[in-house]
């Protein structure tokens, strides 16, 4: 059955219009979540609002379970939803300087477009330096073309990488992530901080 | 005691994170069902700028090698793409719950360690450098990340960790602008 539009059981135009009601939701719970403040969001770092890792790995677990259940039921076939390509090289350089972006910006690319639709000024800002990197990277493409297309790896899954099956796999992400929630509530009350 | 009581309604005003967590998840599960694909900012970010690009400077087609893998892989209007769709769809949803929520406000979010217009060179640079990994990564916080996870990609995973790996890396450098 799913991925519906894969299998041309929703038209291109259809599958246009559920990506807006979906970026919708998206938006919606992204603000709800208080994704909408980057002083909430780098809260991660410093461990005083652990609200960007509780959201980010419920999140990852459920659609990831959801997607193995749906596979079981023969609902989608997975093998036709889109796993990202690997470039090791780039993948890691890209991720550095994301990273330093975010430390810098407070904000990544979806939640600066969430804030900014609440009035945050210091996100608008942050989305026309976006547009600016991407307008670098696009101009002196011929200089990094190299570096971004090195050590292609194929679409792999960690699963696979680690010769585990996905449900096994699966089940040591929702441990881990159990493990994760119960440090960063430590953190919250170790590095409390007034509310803004 | 009072201001503990402040608090308490401060921190309530936003979603459980939790519960927040498990529907971004049911969202995440529905593009993947129906799109085949996850969710996506810098991409629509990206289709933008091939746009523009090829309206301003058609010639620019030919020149740059990253426009021309973009048209190679995306046929028709660069802005037909269901990445601008959905970012679209993020800037409603965001506003409506912030109307929902009595948060729309104009304003400059910062500690009060720093000025307005260091929070403003500082979210120049931040975006700069993410737009700029972003391409480099081949996808962001949720592109590459969040709905890379969901999807058990590699690629995905590594990005995640070199992203958040850097953010705690760099923190104490910056903690002046946080905290």
């Amino acid at each position: 059955m799913g991925p519906l539009a894969v299998n041309e059981i929703i038209s291109e135009n259809t599958n246009l219009f559920l990506a807006f009601i979906i970026g919708i939701a998206f938006g919606f719970v992204l603000e709800s979540c208080g994704f909408s403040s980057s002083r909430k969001l780098a809260g991660v770092f410093y461990g005083y609002d652990m609200v960007v890792l509780k959201v980010f790995f419920t999140g990852a677990i459920t659609a990831m379970l959801g997607l193995l259940l749906f596979s079981l039921f023969g609902w989608i076939d997975l093998s036709m939803v889109y796993v990202n390509p690997l470039y090791l090289p780039s993948a890691i350089t890209g991720g550095i300087i994301m990273g330093a972006g975010f430390i810098l910006g407070g904000y990544c690319p979806g939640t600066s477009f969430c804030g900014a639709s609440i009035g945050k000024i210091d996100a608008m800002i942050f989305i026309i330096g976006l547009f600016l990197g991407v307008i670098i990277f696009a101009l002196g493409y011929d200089l990094w073309d190299g570096h971004y297309m090195a050590g292609f790896k194929g679409e792999p899954k960690i699963s696979t990488a680690l010769h585990l099956s996905d449900g096994v796999f699966a089940l040591l992400v929702v441990i881990i992530a159990l493990a994760m929630f119960w440090v960063a509530e430590l953190a919250e009350k170790k590095f409390a901080r007034e509310e803004y | 005691m009072e201001e503990k009581e402040v608090k308490k309604t401060v921190s309530t005003k936003y979603l459980n994170p939790y519960l927040g967590g498990v529907l971004l998840g049911l969202v995440l599960l529905a593009a993947n069902f129906v799109a085949g694909r996850g969710l996506g900012a810098s991409g629509a970010v990206k289709s933008v700028v091939v746009s523009a690009t090829t309206a301003l400077a058609p010639s620019s087609e030919e020149k740059s090698g990253f426009i021309k893998e973009f048209r190679e892989s995306h046929q028709g209007n660069p802005l037909k793409t269901w990445l601008v769709f959905q970012m679209a769809g993020v800037i409603v949803g965001g506003f409506l719950s912030g109307a929902i929520a009595g948060r729309l406000k104009l304003k400059i979010e910062h500690s009060p360690k720093i000025t307005s217009r260091k929070r403003l060179i500082f979210a120049l640079l931040g975006g700069i450098l993410f737009g700029f990994g972003s391409q480099l990564g081949r996808g962001c916080t949720s592109g590459a990340a969040l709905s890379g996870m969901a999807v058990l990609s590699l690629g995905g995973f590594v990005t995640m960790m070199a992203i958040f790996g850097t953010g705690y890396a760099l923190a104490y450098f910056f903690r002046k602008n946080w905290i």
